[in-house]
Parts: C-alpha cells; sequence; structure tokens
C-alpha cells in the first residue's frame, strides 16, 4: 500500500513500482514518479516543518519549486547531507531518507514554538528597536540569542564527495519550460532547422499538462500529446530536451545559465555521470515560456498544515493520484478553485464548499461544479481557520454583509488567489516589465535582451492561446535567428478551461489574527502595513525591513500579495509601489554546481618547471609562488632550513651553485619598432643596446612606482628576449599588451610569452665558467668575447641555447637557457660537469640571500606599489636624455621629489645573529609608546652565511640621510636597535662578478 | 519616539497601531545650508554629524532612488581596520570605534557583531605582508594579531589546515573586533536620527546637473524634483560619483566597476567568523538569517551595469568550495552587484574639490561600508568648517596630482 490517500487509479506513478522511503525515521510506501510531497500526502502527512521565525507548523501549500514550506534535509552518507531541499521537487528513490527542519526536539513538538506566543513583539524589525541596552548585554546575551535562531536545516559539515560538471553550449533557440506553450515554441523552431535546447525544472516534459485531465490536443489526451513530443524533439539531432534543468540565470549578451540536476533521483547514482551540471548557454534568441506561479489568499489562519494552493490539490490528484483531504473547503477568487474541487471529487474527497470572492462566477468551470452538486458561496471571503497541526475547520464570512461567519469543518482547505505569470527570466533579462489592469498582474513589457515571451508567463491562461502563442514565438525566435520559417500549424484541442479571474492583497474583512504573506519568513500583512507606517514606502524598503519575499522561495507566492497590500496602506496604484528587482538564481543553484571541476588541483593549476622532478626527487622543500611550485632549498639529511641555505649561499661564493630559475616570466619582443616600444615600456634606454648585449629593466606603472624588473637581452637589431618577475609576468604581458593596442597603435611590436618555451638554469659562483665550458659549442666564454651582460648565442649539451652571462649572486655568473623539453638533461649535465668543482643546487631561499648581501630588490618585497626608482636607489636605470616612457611624467610629481620618502638602505642588528622580523617596524625614538611614529619597515631580513651575520634591508624615511645612525625595531616586548648602512653588504665594489 | 523593548511592548498590547515614521518624507524646499548628493550610509552620516556637531540642521540628503539602495544596501558588510598605512588606520579605526557605540548613538540597533576577522596567509609572501600589517597596526594602536594554522581553527573550526591542499593555511591575520553589522539598519538608524533633527531626507530626487555661478562656485542642483540652491554641496555618489562630478565640470580619477555578492539558503549555525582570504579571493562569513555571506570579484572591465558575469561568482564560489569542502552542496540563494567606485591608490577620496562649494567623499571601492560612521564624521567637519578634518587632510584629491599616494593595493587586491 502506498497510502491512505492514494486513489485507486489514474496519475503518472508507476503503480508496479512501489517505493520505501524515510521521513522523521518513519517508513512509508510511495510510487515511483512521487516526489516526496505526493507520497507524504498519500500517506496522509501534512505537517511537514517548522516556520523561520515563530515556529509555526507548517505544510506543504504548493506542488512545484515556488513551495514556500515543505523544505527537508536529505542525507545520502558519506557526506551527501543537502539541506533546504523542496519536498516538491525531490523525485521519490528508493531509501531516501528525509528530515525536517527547523524544530527542537522533534516536529510534532518543537519548543521555538513559544516565539508564537511573543509574536507581537517581533513585528516587524523589532531587532533594530530593541536589544540595545544595557550596551554590555549585547556582546554576552542578545547576540548570541539572535545568531543561535538563525537558519532552517543544518549545513553539512563533511567535504561533499560528488563531482560537477560544466558544459558550454551554444543554440539558436532556447526554449525555457516545456509545457504547452514550450513544446510549441521548441517544435516550431526545430521544423527549420534551428538548433534547440529546450529545458524545464520539472522531472519530465509537459508542465502544466502533466496534471490534465480534460484536455486533448491534436487528439490525444494532454500529457500523452506532450510525451509524444518531447520524445520527437528528443530524437531530432539538433534539439536538445533536458528536463531537471533550471533556467537560472541571465547573464549579459543573451548568456542563459541552467542548472541540471542529473543523478539526485536515481536510486543508485550512476558513478560515470556528474551529481549536477551547469550549462552555459549563448542562445541566439530565447523563448521564455515559463507558466505561471498561484497565489495563495491572505486570510488569518493561511498557514495551517492542509490549507494548499488549489491547483496543488487539484495536480496532487490528478497527476499523483493523491487525495489531498477527504473534506475540502474551496477559498477563490477564479476558476483554479472550481477545477480543484472537481479534481479532488474525483479523488473521492467531499467538497464542503467553495467560497468565491467573486460576486458572480460564471463559466464553464463553474458551471461543471454546480452541476456536480457542489455547495458555491459566491460574494464570500475565507475569514479564517482552525486546527493545530492540520486545519479542521474554515469560516466563510459574506463580503459587505454582517459578521456572521459560516464555520465548516474541513481536513483540507485550498485557496487560490489567481496566478502570477512567471516573469522573473524576463525581468532578469532586463525587460521592463508592464501592468496589466485586466490580469492585475506583471507582464513583459520591452525587451532588452533577444527574447520573447509565451503562454502563461506571458499572461495567457488558455490552452489554445498557448499553443498558439508558442508556436508563433518559437517560429520567430528561429527567424530572427536566421533559420527561416515553420509550415503554420493549429493545434486542435478541446476540453481545457482557462482559469481566469485573480485577487491580490490580503481579502476582505481580514482583522484580527495573523495572515500570512510569506510563509517561510512568516510576514503578515499587518507587519506589511506597520512598515509602511514606519515610513518605509519603497516595495525595497518594506522587503528589507520585514524579509517579506527573502525566503529560500524569493517570493514567488507572496510577492504580489505583499505588493498589493502595501500600495494598498500607501493608498496608491500598484504599478506606482513597484516590483522589487528579480535576481539570479531562479531557485537556488548549488555551490558546486557553479564552481564545476574547479577544485583541487584543477581550482587552480599547478605549474611545474622542466627541474621540478629532478628537484623533488633530490628532496627539494618547495614553496608556492603565484601558481609555480619553487625549490625553496635542498636539505640534506639531518639539515633544516637554516643549515641548507648556509651551505647552499657558501657553496655559490666559494666554489659555484646552481638554481632553477624556470619561472621567471619570458617574453620576446619582436619587430622593427621593438626597441622604441621597450624605450616607451621601461625606463631604460634601449635604442643603442647592441644586439648581444643585456641590460637591466626597470618598469613602471603610470603613477611612477616600480612594477616590474628584470634583465633583456638583445638577440638582434628587432628582437628582444625580455625577463619578468616570476609572479609578474602576466600582469607584464598584459600591461604591454595594452600599450600595444590602445596607445602605441602605431608600432610594429608583437609580444609572445616564451615563459615555458624555456627553461632557465643559473650557474653561479667563481667557477661558473668552468663548469660549463665543456658543455658549450660554438660560444666562446672568455671575459673578453663574452663580458658580464652579454648573451650568446649556440649550443651547450647539443642544445640550441642563448646563454646570458649575468649574475643574481654578485658571483661570476650565467643563466643557460634551453629548450624546455632538455631542461632536466641539461641540469644533469651541468651538475655532472660542477661536481668536481663541489657544485650545488640551491632554492629560492639562498637566492633571496644572496642577491640581499648584494642589495639587489626584488620586486613585491622590497616594492610594494609605493617605491619609486629613486626610492629603491635606481634612478640609476633611468635613460636621462629619454623623452617619454610609462610613468615618466609622475616621477616630477611635487610629492615624488619632496624630502621624507622612504629609501632603501640596508640594516645591521646591534647584536647580530639577531635576524629581525620581515615587515617589522622602524622608530627613531627607543622609548617610543603606542601610538608610535613609524618612518619606515624592514623589507628583507636574513642570517647572511658569508658575513657570518644578520642583515636586512629596509625602506626609511630619508634613510640615505641617516646612514651610521640607530634606529630601532619596536617588537611587542622590546626594542631592537639597529644601525643603518648602505644596502650592499657584500663586496661592494662588484669585483667578484668577473669570477 | 525612544526604541526600546518597553515601547516596543506597549506598541505590542496596543496592536502595534502606533508606530510613527522613522523618518519623515517632505517636499523639498527651495534652498538648504547643505545638500548632501546621495543618501547612501555616507551621505545619511554626513548630514546627521552635520546637524549633530555643527548645528547645522537646514540639510537635505537627495537620492535618485530609495535611501540605502546603493551600495550601502548590497555590501558584505565586514568591518576591520588593520589596514596598513598611517593614514588609513587613523581613518578606518576613527570608524571601527564608533561602530562600538553607534547603536547607542541612534537609538538603532545596527547590530555590530565583532565576531573577529580573520585573513588568511597561503604562501610565503602572503605571511610577509600579513606579518608587515600587523607590526604596523600595533605601532598604531590597532589590534591585529598572527594566528598559526592551529589557533585559526580553534577560533573558526570549519577551516581545514591540511598542508596537502591545493592553498594551504600557513596562518592568518586576526582582528579580534573586526566584524559584521546590518547594512540596511545603518542607513535606516542615520536616516531616523538626522531626520529628526530636522534634515530633509529627500527619496527619488535624482540630481541631473549641477548650477555655477559667475564666479565658478557651485550654487545648486537641479533635480527630478526641481531646482535646490544650497550653501554648500557634498556629493557621496559612490559608483556614480564621476557621473555626478561631470556635472560641475570635473573629471574623477575614478574608475567604476561592477562587485557581485551572493547568499546561500540559511543555515543553522555553522561559521563563527568573518573569513578572508585576499589570495584566492574568497570572503565569507554568515548572517543573522544564517545565510553565508560570500563577496565575490570586481568585473574585468569598469562598467555601470549592476550584473556581472557568471564566471565572476563561479570563480568566488570554487574559491569557497576549495576552502571549505563541506559548503559545496549548499546552495546560492541570491546574486546582486552594486558599482564600486575605485581609485587608483584604492583609498578614498574626501575632501575640497576645485570647485568652491561643491566638496567629495568617494573612492570607498570595495570597502567602505565599514568606514561609514568615521566618514560621515570627517567629512561632515570638512564641509562645516571648509578645511579638512585632520584624519581626512591626506585623502585629498590633490593627492594624486602631488603623488602622495595612500596605496592600499599594497595590502589587498580586494580590500573589504
Ligand atoms: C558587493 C559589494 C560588497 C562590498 N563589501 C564590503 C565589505 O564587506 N566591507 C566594506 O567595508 N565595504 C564593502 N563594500 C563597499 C561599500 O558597500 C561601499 O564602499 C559603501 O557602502 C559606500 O557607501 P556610500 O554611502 O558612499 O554609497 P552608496 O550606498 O552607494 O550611496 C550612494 C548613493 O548615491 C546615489 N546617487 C548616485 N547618483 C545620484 C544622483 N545623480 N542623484 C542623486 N543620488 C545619486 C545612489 O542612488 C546611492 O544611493 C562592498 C560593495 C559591494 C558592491
Amino acid at each position: 500500500m502506498s497510502g491512505a490517500f492514494r486513489t485507486a487509479s489514474g496519475g503518472r506513478i508507476d503503480r508496479t513500482q512501489p517505493i520505501l522511503f524515510g521521513f522523521d525515521g518513519r517508513a512509508m510506501t510511495g510510487f515511483r514518479g512521487d516526489t516526496l510531497a505526493s507520497a507524504l500526502l498519500a500517506n496522509g502527512v501534512h505537517l511537514v516543518g517548522r516556520s523561520f521565525k515563530y515556529h509555526r507548523p507548517r505544510g506543504i501549500v504548493a506542488a512545484g519549486s515556488e513551495e514556500p514550506n515543505a523544505l527537508v534535509t536529505v542525507d545520502r552518507g558519506g557526506g551527501r547531507l543537502t539541506p533546504n531541499l523542496r519536498a516538491t521537487q525531490l523525485e521519490l528513490r528508493r531509501d531516501l531518507k528525509a528530515t525536517s527542519q527547523n524544530r527542537f526536539p522533534s516536529l510534532d513538538f518543537d519548543i521555538g514554538a513559544v516565539n508564537n506566543l511573543f509574536s507581537p513583539l517581533f513585528s516587524a524589525g523589532f531587532y533594530y528597536k530593541t536589544f540595545m541596552w544595557p550596551a554590555s548585554f549585547w556582546k554576552h546575551v542578545y547576540e548570541p540569542l539572535i545568531r543561535s535562531a538563525a537558519g532552517l536545516g543544518r549545513a553539512p559539515t563533511e567535504p561533499d564527495p560528488d563531482r560537477y560538471l560544466h558544459r558550454y553550449a551554444h543554440c539558436d533557440v532556447l526554449v525555457i519550460g516545456a509545457g504547452p506553450a514550450g513544446l510549441a515554441a521548441a517544435l516550431a523552431a526545430a521544423e527549420t532547422g534551428a538548433r534547440v535546447i529546450l529545458c524545464d525544472e520539472q522531472s519530465e516534459p509537459g508542465g502544466s499538462l502533466l496534471a490534465e485531465t480534460e484536455a486533448r490536443i491534436e487528439g490525444r489526451p494532454a500529457a500523452e500529446w506532450a510525451a509524444g513530443v518531447a520524445r520527437a524533439l528528443a530524437g531530432q539531432d539538433r534539439v536538445t530536451v533536458l528536463p531537471r534543468t533550471t533556467a537560472f540565470g541571465w547573464f549579459p549578451d543573451n548568456l542563459i545559465g541552467l542548472a541540471e540536476r542529473v543523478t539526485d533521483h536515481q536510486d543508485r547514482p550512476d558513478p560515470r555521470l556528474p551529481r549536477e551540471r551547469l550549462w552555459q548557454v549563448r542562445a541566439r534568441e530565447v523563448v521564455i515560456a515559463a507558466g505561471a506561479i498561484e497565489r495563495p489568499l491572505v486570510f488569518p489562519g493561511n498557514d495551517r498544515p492542509g490549507v494548499m494552493l488549489a491547483d496543488a490539490g487539484r495536480i496532487y490528484a490528478n497527476r499523483y493520484g493523491v487525495r489531498v483531504g477527504d473534506r475540502a473547503v474551496i477559498a477563490t477568487a477564479g476558476d483554479s478553485g472550481y477545477r480543484a474541487a472537481l479534481a479532488l471529487l474525483g479523488a473521492g474527497a467531499t467538497i464542503a464548499a467553495i467560497a468565491d470572492l467573486r460576486e458572480d462566477p460564471a463559466g464553464a468551470a463553474v458551471e461543471a461544479a454546480r452541476q456536480a452538486g457542489i455547495a458555491i458561496r459566491p460574494g464570500t471571503a475565507i475569514a479564517g481557520s482552525r486546527g493545530g497541526h492540520r486545519v479542521t475547520e474554515a469560516s466563510l464570512r459574506r463580503i459587505g454583509g454582517s459578521d456572521r461567519v459560516e464555520r465548516l469543518d474541513c481536513d483540507v482547505l485550498l485557496m487560490s488567489g489567481g496566478f502570477t505569470p512567471a516573469v522573473h527570466m524576463f525581468s532578469q533579462s532586463r525587460g521592463r516589465l508592464r501592468f496589466d489592469a485586466a490580469l492585475q498582474a506583471f507582464l513583459p513589457g520591452k525587451s532588452a535582451a533577444r527574447e520573447r515571451s509565451a503562454g502563461a508567463c506571458n499572461g495567457r491562461f488558455d490552452l489554445e492561446g498557448c499553443l498558439d502563442e508558442g508556436f508563433t514565438a518559437g517560429a520567430a525566435a528561429a527567424k530572427a535567428a536566421g533559420c527561416g520559417s515553420p509550415r503554420t500549424r493549429r493545434f486542435a484541442r478541446a476540453g481545457a478551461v482557462p482559469a481566469p479571474g485573480g485577487f491580490l492583497g490580503a481579502v476582505p474583512g481580514t482583522g484580527k489574527g495573523k495572515a500570512f504573506v510569506d510563509f517561510q519568513n512568516d510576514v503578515t500583512a499587518k507587519d506589511l502595513q506597520l512598515a509602511t507606517r514606519e515610513g518605509f514606502r519603497s516595495i525595497e524598503h518594506v522587503k528589507r525591513y520585514t524579509t517579506t519575499g527573502m525566503a529560500t522561495d524569493q517570493g514567488k507566492t507572496s510577492n504580489m500579495n505583499a505588493l498589493a497590500i502595501v500600495a494598498g496602506a500607501l493608498d496608491r496604484p500598484i504599478p506606482e509601489v513597484g516590483l522589487t528587482t528579480f535576481r539570479m538564481p531562479y531557485t537556488p543553484v548549488t555551490f558546486g554546481t557553479i564552481a564545476g571541476a574547479s577544485r583541487g588541483m584543477l581550482f587552480d593549476p599547478l605549474r611545474h618547471t622542466p627541474i621540478h622532478d629532478w628537484a623533488s626527487e633530490h628532496g627539494a622543500v618547495f614553496e608556492d609562488v603565484g601558481n609555480w611550485k619553487r625549490a625553496r632549498y635542498f636539505p640534506r639529511s639531518g639539515e633544516d632550513m637554516h643549515q641548507a641555505v648556509a651551505r647552499e649561499c657558501t657553496a655559490v661564493r666559494m666554489a659555484a651553485g646552481m638554481f632553477d630559475a624556470s619561472t621567471l616570466g619570458k617574453i620576446e619582443v619582436v619587430g622593427p619598432d621593438a626597441a622604441t616600444f621597450l624605450e616607451r615600456m621601461y625606463t631604460n634606454a634601449w635604442a643603442r643596446l647592441a644586439p648581444g648585449r643585456l641590460r637591466y629593466g626597470l618598469m613602471l606603472n603610470e603613477a611612477g612606482f616600480i612594477m616590474d624588473d628584470g634583465v633583456i637581452a638583445r638577440l638582434a637589431p628587432d628582437r628582444f628576449h625580455v625577463t619578468t618577475t616570476t609572479g609578474g609576468a602576466p600582469g607584464v604581458l598584459n600591461h604591454m599588451e595594452d600599450y600595444l593596442q590602445t596607445e602605441f597603435t602605431d608600432l610594429k611590436v608583437w609580444l609572445t610569452s616564451i615563459t615555458e618555451q624555456y627553461a632557465v638554469i643559473a650557474v653561479q659562483g667563481p667557477r661558473a665558467r668552468e663548469i660549463i665550458a665543456p658543455l658549450v659549442e660554438g660560444i666562446d666564454l672568455s671575459p673578453a668575447a663574452m663580458p658580464h651582460m652579454s648573451v650568446q648565442t649556440g649550443q651547450i649539451c647539443g642544445v640550441a641555447t642563448r646563454l646570458f652571462r649575468v649574475s643574481f649572486t654578485g658571483e661570476l655568473g650565467f643563466e643557460i637557457n634551453v629548450p624546455a623539453d632538455h631542461g632536466r638533461a641539461v641540469w644533469e649535465a651541468v651538475l655532472q660537469a660542477g661536481a668536481a668543482y663541489g657544485i650545488v643546487p640551491y632554492g629560492t631561499e639562498a637566492m633571496h640571500v644572496l642577491r640581499a648581501e648584494k642589495g639587489y630588490i626584488i620586486v613585491g618585497q622590497e616594492t610594494d606599489g609605493t617605491v619609486t626608482p629613486a626610492d629603491a636607489g635606481l634612478d640609476w636605470a633611468i635613460g636621462k636624455a629619454k623623452k617619454d616612457f610609462v610613468g615618466k611624467r609622475s616621477l616630477s610629481r611635487p610629492d615624488i621629489v619632496a624630502p621624507g620618502r622612504k629609501q632603501l638602505v640596508g640594516l645591521l642588528t646591534h647584536s647580530p645573529q639577531e635576524v629581525l622580523e620581515e615587515g617589522a617596524q622602524l622608530v627613531a625614538d627607543p622609548h617610543a609608546e603606542i601610538p608610535m611614529r613609524m618612518i619606515g619597515h624592514v623589507t628583507s631580513s636574513y642570517h647572511s652565511a658569508a658575513l657570518g651575520r644578520s642583515i636586512a634591508l629596509a625602506l626609511v624615511a630619508d634613510g640615505r640621510s641617516l646612514l651610521g645612525q640607530t634606529l630601532y625595531v619596536p617588537m611587542p616586548d622590546r626594542m631592537i636597535a639597529v644601525t643603518l648602512v648602505a644596502p650592499v653588504f657584500y663586496d661592494q665594489e662588484g669585483r667578484r662578478l668577473d669570477g | 519616539m525612544k526604541f526600546s523593548l518597553l515601547s516596543l511592548a506597549r506598541n505590542a498590547v496596543s496592536g502595534q497601531t502606533a508606530g510613527p515614521a522613522q523618518w519623515r518624507s517632505p517636499q523639498p524646499r527651495a534652498v538648504y545650508d547643505v545638500v548632501i548628493v546621495g543618501a547612501g550610509g555616507h551621505g545619511l552620516a554626513t548630514a546627521y554629524y552635520l546637524a549633530k556637531e555643527h548645528g547645522i540642521r537646514n540639510v537635505a540628503v537627495l537620492d535618485r532612488g530609495w535611501l540605502g539602495g546603493g551600495n550601502t544596501g548590497r555590501n558584505t558588510t565586514i568591518i576591520r581596520s588593520n589596514y596598513l598605512w598611517d593614514e588609513s588606520a587613523r581613518l578606518y579605526d576613527h570608524a571601527h570605534r564608533m561602530w562600538e557605540t553607534l547603536a547607542q548613538e541612534l537609538n538603532y540597533n545596527v547590530m555590530f557583531s565583532p565576531r573577529g576577522v580573520m585573513m588568511l596567509a597561503h604562501n610565503v609572501h602572503d605571511e610577509q605582508v600579513v606579518r608587515r600589517h600587523i607590526h604596523a597596526n600595533r605601532g598604531n594602536g590597532v589590534e591585529n594579531e598572527w594566528l598559526s594554522p592551529e589557533q585559526a581553527k580553534a577560533f573558526c573550526p570549519p577551516l581545514n589546515i591540511s598542508s596537502d591542499m591545493r592553498y594551504p593555511i600557513l596562518g592568518a591575520a586576526l582582528q579580534r573586533r573586526g566584524g559584521t553589522a546590518r547594512h540596511d539598519a545603518v542607513a535606516w538608524g542615520y536616516a531616523r536620527a538626522a531626520s529628526a533633527m530636522g534634515v530633509d531626507i529627500l527619496q527619488n530626487c535624482e540630481v541631473q546637473a549641477i548650477d555655477r555661478d559667475a564666479t565658478g562656485r557651485a550654487i545648486a542642483v537641479e533635480t527630478s524634483r526641481g531646482r535646490i540652491a544650497a550653501g554648500k554641496i557634498g556629493v557621496v555618489a559612490a559608483g556614480h560619483t564621476s557621473v555626478v562630478m561631470a556635472m560641475a565640470g570635473l573629471r574623477m580619477p575614478l574608475e567604476s566597476y561592477p562587485l557581485q555578492a551572493l547568499v546561500s539558503e540559511p543555515v543553522k549555525p555553522c561559521f563563527p567568523c568573518v573569513v578572508m582570504s585576499n589570495t584566492i579571493h574568497a570572503y565569507l562569513s554568515q548572517s543573522y538569517k544564517g545565510e553565508l555571506v560570500i563577496g565575490a570579484g570586481t568585473d574585468a572591465y569598469v562598467s555601470y551595469s549592476q550584473a556581472g558575469g557568471l564566471h565572476i561568482s563561479a570563480h568566488t564560489l570554487d574559491a569557497i568550495c576549495e576552502l571549505f569542502p563541506m559548503f559545496r552542496r549548499m546552495r546560492m540563494l541570491r546574486n546582486w552587484g552594486g558599482i564600486v567606485d575605485v581609485t587608483p591608490d584604492r583609498s578614498p577620496v574626501i575632501g575640497l574639490t576645485p570647485v568652491p562649494g561643491l566638496f567629495v567623499n568617494c573612492g570607498w571601492g570595495t570597502g567602505g561600508f565599514k568606514a561609514t560612521p568615521g566618514s560621515g564624521h570627517v567629512f561632515a567637519h570638512t564641509i562645516a568648517t571648509g578645511t579638512p578634518h585632520p584624519i581626512a587632510a591626506p585623502f585629498s584629491l590633490e593627492r594624486f596630482r602631488t603623488g602622495r599616494l595612500i596605496d592600499e593595493a599594497a595590502a589587498a587586491a580586494v580590500a573589504h
């Protein structure tokens, strides 16, 4: 058995496939094709959750994605816990285990419900007016209290093991919604040969037709017709039909985000498939056929479990074979209530009465209800309900009559305030809504994107109109996309009745008692009125003050009622009060879906140099620099970082070291104007640099501050090999391209990143020349032929090389550029050749120390975007005769030339073994107290093996004029005395460069 | 009416019928002593302090939309003051101190929540930057402390401090008194308090032109609700400041970008503090409603469109999921954008302009909410006295001409 409230036959469920599931630990049975909501209702369960603020018992209200109340947590095990899922969208599958939320200790008995008693205190905005005194209570009493009340379900606590993927797609026509309008639109577009994507958030295409039992289209029952059309469409090459796929966001230039739920509904998820898939669809044209959402009526007690939307009652009966109650009272503003009444009648329920807000209800549905003998109360409003965990009674009152109410027993109360067109996607596309006074609804007005709306979301509620409008829209979209026109087609149809009529706001006579507008957030009509009285006149203000429309359903069922109540309170027409902005997503989208495959190592791919594997095999400790892994040091057994670095430094100074410099950015700048271009991008002069020579280049930003630096080789008159810092490489290339494409469009220059084409092996130390000499062919390494700062091309180890003579250590040095694929082989050959000389590999840490001993800056360490060439002691790198370069103008600004700027200096601690902390500040006064005047900071600080003591670089205000003086580094517990010195600690004369 | 639990209870008994409007909605007058353009938090705070501290009550605050509807009502509300440079530390800490008593000052609970703001360091360079901040902050009397990975996890249990992460956590800077506040309440609280002192808040009143007299002095604004003459005009229009200032013939050193944020569905308390990672662009806290509040990045190109690209939120959510893999199944509920005004040095501009009678307060970019009280306070002084408040003085428009920049970009790519 699958529940006492299951009809004997009918519906789209598969009665041959019973499914066992659990809710709050209680085992129940449903059928394949059920949602959790329909299966619960079939078992007579209405109470499924508690509301956010007052913890009021709540039941299932709707049958689709607009559901405000029935939110559950599903735990699939292994970290697969998902809170806040709508029971109305959860397809029943084997072993589905769902639990209710926001209740303690249980759904039936919830302590939080005491809030309900104090609800008059918790009026809109109550937080803002209270909890201020005594001020000291805020932190320890009030705030923790408020924070602990937050939220609905519990967040998962374990990592999610599931996968998510992205698909990108292009199409001529994207159709959003596969109801009659959407199916017709897809048919029309597909016929023209257009590439069509048809998506729908439900488990199968058909939309409203899935609950249609009377209507026939083209001679077939409507639902059967829909299934046939969907099958035919899916069979076509150029058509993609996506069920369980929500169009959730509209981005510039008709990029639509679709979220596809791929495996959640499967009994056993296919491990080859992602859990969900994000589609980013670039659509030439879009047809929006998103349907309409029924509105609740706002009356006291409209939130009791068992109070439902009329159409939901009908859908449960017709589509799922579920009788939502045995005895129904129906309150309606239009035909929907009658259609529901007939459906419930068919499902075996008794209809106590239909209360219709209209004075003279008429039309086919009304007639049919009359024929069926249902008691109809025209001009009658629903005045309230009673019941604890389920509605037991409804009271009706004649509009404009006496106060006398008619009380009717019932176990379900269906309500309909009419339908609100789903204009969300249209609005997200930045189209302008217009208010249709006759329909009392906002409809798509002026378009801003290439789209058109059809069917109920466009205000067409009759089946024939939806089909025709859908077909026309699909045809027009295909045509606009350049795909020709389909044959005209009329859909013969019979049987379905439109559902006109509607009402906005609180039903007449709603006085005392809580009449809810936003169920999930517990916002009542009174809250809205209170907000307007407090001066919140803009609907955005009201929304924020009362939180109406801000729950997980984003106000799908509540926004129009809220708007009408506010308009009424302000005595202004609805369109003047306006709607709040529709924001993406249409329904909530899983973080993982949006993140996609970007996780772990794919989150941000790591970059490895050609020598990485060697380093890792040889025990290197790595550090992250940008996306690169760089070897920081190569500890031998028993060494810590300090010892390893000291050994590596000593080897470089005494014999030789080798360093993997492959991560340096490399840009080849080529073209007849290459030198002119570099003249403008770098401070230095390039025009007269001879081919075969290197020069240190300094790059400034427009503000005149150091942006990057690197050695640049002129290989030929029209060809430069530019190196950049590791972290700066992409930025420098962007910067260059930016100028080339926007400012210097007259220059003939081409830029190519060659960072990854070359492995770079620095060989540094007095024995460097001897070590590489035997490996080199066709290059004269003698000091005369290859002086410091020169470049030669030739071969090394049989491989083409661009060999630089350059030093970042102060020692005689070479940088061997070889094609990346040969990097490791050359590295190993150099190591072998150097073994006899005592060569050692060294890492970034030793590199840092060695260059600091020489006072060479590292961009990003000695500089921070505020340092000029003069500050860093690099004014020599500025081509004095140059007319212009990027940043030049800024260098003459008054505050750039004024005294008091921070200048690069060296620091020696008075106690030589004391290594300063990088980033520590400098003060002049040894007794300085907080707040203190700080005049500089330590940029680099190391123990220097060569000097047998600590050294540091610092930026200090007017530092160069303070050399020899003592300053202080304030630490939390003491002051450290330091002497200012010139920033070159080792080999001031630079003799060692020549070995 | 003074707000308190008592008054609320009284209203509750009387059926809540007595709530008077929190601010007046007057018709524009022809002339005001001071006209503030922009009813965001900064503009409203400016008006409040003009009235309260300088006795200038004939003030109007104009907004083209509804008050607080700009970036004030769109931001992720991170409040901290551990900025690097002395000038910034002074400015933001001035504001930070004011947050601590703002609810009482305004008799409006802005729900300032000093739950701690933690900034993660993922590599050696991050650690250097963070430590430099901590040292500089200490010298300026601004609390900020270094936490080891274990200490960071103790403070924020959802953190994953294992070393095999793509971006391992090497440590963090924590400002314990940093936190969040309820953004709307800040705008409403200032509006209510300013209005009570006589300030006119004119909503749906777009400034369309600025009139200048023969001497060049700004003397009036032309608005969608008519011409309004002003003794002084203060422009506080965030992302649209360039547009408004152009009406007075001034070109501002600003670029406007869409900046996005998003929230998840509400869940029970699961995240105790604010966590920021500048390196991988992720900012996260949990709101009073239980939503995870997540700050995303700016678009790569300047624009006035409030809809940013999907790839921007995607690149924020992958970072969040990378840091907090347990949130991968959480769902995004709302996503939005605001137009932020970014200066070349990522620091604000507060002060006089080359046009007499015209003052400007802008350039707060991605991180000005935290400054709201302090910004209004020093700007009110600047307008009232005609000379910059000492704390505001370094933030002059002139600095871009003279080169005395205050570059907080050195501190963070996105300075929330
Ligand atoms: C997504 C996002 C996240 C952020 N996160 C943080 C954060 O975590 N922490 C933080 O400190 N800061 C953050 N910020 C920045 C912060 O929001 C802003 O710096 C701050 O709120 C600016 O306040 P304001 O009052 O100057 O501007 P706004 O609140 O934008 O007010 C300016 C007002 O000027 C009005 N206006 C514009 N043109 C005209 C005109 N012609 N006539 C009349 N009125 C006009 C606008 O309508 C607007 O209301 C964030 C910003 C965004 C967008």
